[in-house]
């Protein structure tokens, strides 16, 4: 579904992708790691068209990414979430949620202008579509508080909500778990297992390996900017480049 | 003639780069748009006058007269209004609002004060001896603007450079959370930037009043006009931007009036700079990058 | 009904100024609710302003076909000079419309021919009365307020919050900011072209740097929130001097003391003020 052809990046003389090749299948969970700097997160910013590759293609569904925008590449099916939150601080966690839902309007911009019933209807619609996705990450109760009030685990269900707003095919989860503790990490691998179920592709970036390691199907090993290994965790595991990549990072 | 154009020149460059050293180095440090620089520009102006009216004070007492209450002023402005704003985590936009205000009541202070009419110095306070240098006839006045502008510039850039607190003030522009964690004062840093920059556009103030001999309530205005567009040309936040373009400047309006007409230069100029910052936001110099945190 | 007329004698250009100065805050409410920091607007008033004038008075044009034109033109350029400017963004998004609103102000100025020059444009016909002005704040502060109140209102709310994550919400964010950029030009077109004709006498230095102060200053403390921030900043601004003119010599000082004193005590302007005054007041609606 989403394939990454000999993808290269470089700003500058800094290379930091180099030749990057990987598929990610129409369904499962999916790891991308590697330690700190080793291209990860650029990865994504290239998917979702932050940054355009240096060299190489980005295909979805056969259809090429490269040099899209992003709220285009977000269209064609493809979310992402944050490694530093980024959250719309000061609205509500509604607003938060329908600003996505309008990704897909449910009323045209001149209804906005006349109360029409087509613009009720709209709203309504973006409404009800908001509290569904809210109550699949288990935040309804809290719909009309502020976004920056909700706990961290809370902030990153929120952050999930609001991509699959954007009716994705894909999600890309950059360190969901980052400064979570166990309890939270627990809830957050359970909302992926059964986005996973609801027939999504998710492909994750991650540091905890005990977190990779259950969840996915397969896993990429990223180190300065080149793809070291792939393949099921346990493959992985026991590669030797891996070990080495990681030796002194935690594990 | 041209050396003499190169004179006046460098005078009056030297002015606008003070002027527009303070304005930067508020919004370099605080990230404040002080709207209120001009009307500090002409209390400098009026202080020294002022002096040399009522103590009969001498060229040097006047302009001590003048820096003391510009910093001052620049005191007041940051512990009244920045500060308090700090505090708040007030949308930037605040901080300037508010310093256009400050202009209001400053300018219809001195208005209120000393009426709207254009003042003049005491004769006396005015050297009226020229000197010959290699060929140019230059004026006493003259030669102490360029130097008292070349001088208190020096003084900033050495200051910046050099001492601890200049080196904590640059760490602080860049970061101010990292500045606060390796234990510099911020706030007093806050307030003393402040200050240093009213200091300037005071300076600038009594400067442009000597060499023009006219102080009047709203010579601010024009001048904080100038001050934006030289910030602009060398970089927001920039010192060597602000210096150089304040030359620039100085440089520009000397020789076009005597080249060009003096209205359409303007636009052309303006023009210039519009284009220039769709090709190069940052100016000159200015940093390219977000503030981080 | 005489104590109306010979009130309207003496307050009727403080209403309409009061009419415009709205629509005048209305329009950069449109940007500043985006997180964009334009000063352009009170150049766009000189388009608009002009551009009505001259064709009431030279071409004799219908009122409302002028007004049209005031508003299309600075429309028009808005959209000219947008796609480039529009990249830039905070300061250098301010210095660039700043700079863009000089060179206005400086080819009207230079433009005698046609617009008068520093002379200014006179005699312009004082077509605008209440009607016109209140029926224009009125449609537009509902159209607004509807727009505020939808998904686009939402839009530009969280483009001004982080316009990186609407983006990648699937939203065109700078179709948005073009939007409402142009839009805020063509308003202040309007505001211009409104004004022109009841102050029957327009020069290049109104539109200049301290109306663009003006304006912001306007937006601000009446608070970006809603468009209803834009009407209490306008009329803050123009009622303000007004209600201190007893205060003789030092009204501005007073008018100065007020402005900072609102700021320092609501720094998100009034609107935000008022809002929290009555959350607090009332639970939150469950809808």
């Amino acid at each position: 579904m989403l394939r990454f052809l000999a993808v290269s990046k470089n700003f500058g003389g800094l290379q930091v992708l180099q030749d990057v090749s990987l598929a990610v299948p129409e369904r499962g969970i999916f790891g991308l790691i590697g330690p700190n700097g080793a291209g990860k997160t650029t990865v994504f910013n290239l998917i979702t068209g932050l940054l355009a590759p240096s060299a190489g293609t980005i295909e979805f569904f056969g259809e090429r990414l490269n040099g899209l925008p992003p709220h285009q590449v977000t269209r064609l099916g493809i979310a992402r979430t944050f490694q530093n939150i980024r959250l719309f601080k000061e609205m509500t966690l509604m607003e938060n949620v329908a600003v996505a839902v309008a990704s897909r309007p449910r009323y045209g911009a001149l209804s906005a202008l006349l109360p029409t019933a087509r613009y009720r209807e709209g709203e309504r619609l973006e409404a009800e579509r908001a509290c569904e996705l809210l109550a699949r990450v288990g935040l309804l109760e809290r719909a009309h508080r502020v976004a920056e009030t909700l706990s961290y685990g809370e902030q990153r269900r929120l952050e999930i909500a609001r991509a699959l707003a954007t009716e994705p095919k894909l999600l890309l989860l950059d360190e969901p778990t980052a400064g979570m503790n166990s309890a939270e990490k627990q809830q957050i691998m359970e909302e992926i297992v059964k986005l996973d179920e609801s027939g999504l592709s998710v492909l994750i970036i991650e540091h905890d390996m005990r977190f990779i390691m259950e969840l996915c199907r397969e896993i990429t090993v990223l180190n300065f900017g080149c793809v070291v290994a792939h393949g099921t965790p346990d493959e992985v595991r026991a590669s030797t480049e891996v070990i080495e990549a990681y030796l002194g990072a935690e594990g | 003639m041209l050396a003499q154009q190169f004179v006046n020149a460098i005078s009056l460059g030297g002015v606008y780069a003070l002027f527009a050293l303070g304005f930067t180095l508020v919004f370099g440090v605080l990230n404040v748009v002080n709207l209120a620089h001009g009307a500090v520009f002409m209390l400098g102006a009026y202080a020294a006058l002022q002096a040399a009216l009522s103590f009969h004070a001498s060229l040097p007492v006047a302009l001590l007269v003048a820096i003391g209450c510009s910093a001052g002023v620049g005191w007041l402005l940051d512990k009244l209004i920045f500060a308090p704003l700090r505090s708040r985590q007030a949308p930037h936009l605040a901080p300037m609002v508010a310093t256009i205000g400050v202009a209001i009541v400053l300018t219809s202070l001195v208005e209120g004060f000393f009426g709207p009419e254009n003042l003049r110095f005491p004769s006396e306070i005015l050297p009226a001896a020229t000197v010959n240098l290699a060929g140019v006839r230059v004026t006493w006045l003259e030669l102490q603007i360029v130097s008292l502008a070349f001088l208190l510039m020096a003084v900033l850039f050495w200051g910046l450079k050099r001492t601890r607190d200049g080196r904590a003030l640059r760490g602080l522009a860049e970061s101010p959370k990292a500045a606060a964690l390796m234990g510099v004062n911020v706030e007093a840093l806050f307030r003393s930037t402040s200050a240093i920059a009213s200091l300037l556009g005071g300076a600038a103030g009594v400067l442009i009043a000597l060499y023009t001999n006219a102080v009047f309530p709203h010579m601010g205005q024009p001048m904080l006009h100038k001050g934006i567009a030289v910030v602009i040309l060398g970089g927001m936040g920039d010192i060597r931007g602000a210096l150089l373009g304040g030359f620039f400047l100085g440089f520009a309006e000397v020789f076009s009036v005597a080249y060009i007409g003096s209205t359409m230069r303007d636009a052309v100029a303006f023009g210039l700079l519009f284009i220039a910052l769709l090709l190069r936001p940052e100016g000159l110099f200015g940093r390219a990058a977000q503030r981080r945190a | 009904m005489e104590w109306l007329e010979s009130t309207w004698a003496i307050y009727g250009t403080l209403v309409l100024s009061l009419g415009t100065n709205v629509l005048l805050a209305l329009s950069i409410y449109l940007t500043l609710a985006c997180g964009m920091l334009t000063v352009a607007n009170a150049a766009f008033m000189g388009i608009g302003a002009y551009t009505a004038g001259l064709l009431t008075v030279t071409a004799g044009m219908p009122f409302l076909l002028a007004l049209f034109f005031g508003s299309l033109l600075p429309g028009l350029i808005a959209l000219l000079i947008g796609p480039p400017t529009l990249r830039l963004s905070g300061v250098y998004l301010a210095m660039a419309t700043l700079a863009f609103g000089e060179v206005v102000r400086i080819l009207i100025l230079n433009a005698e021919g046609i617009t008068g020059g520093a002379l200014g444009l006179n005699g312009i016909p004082q077509f605008a009365g209440w009607f016109d002005v209140a029926l224009a704040v009125g449609l537009v502060l509902y159209v607004l307020l509807r727009l505020s109140r939808s998904r686009i209102g939402r839009a530009m709310r969280a483009i001004s919050q982080d316009e990186l994550a609407t983006e990648l919400m699937g939203l065109n964010v700078r179709a948005y900011k073009l939007f409402v950029f142009v839009s805020g030009g063509a308003l202040a077109g309007l505001a211009g072209a409104l004004n022109a004709h009841f102050t029957f006498f327009i020069s290049p230095n109104e539109y200049g740097f301290e109306r663009a102060v003006e304006i912001l200053a306007m937006g601000v403390l009446g608070g970006t929130g809603s468009p209803w921030g834009a009407v209490i900043g306008g009329a803050l601004i123009t009622l303000l001097p007004e209600l201190l003119r007893g205060l003789g010599h030092y009204r501005p000082v007073i008018n100065g003391v007020i402005l900072i004193g609102i700021i320092l005590y609501s720094p998100r302007g009034i609107w935000d003020l008022l809002r929290t005054r009555r959350r607090s007041l009332r639970p939150s609606p469950v809808q």
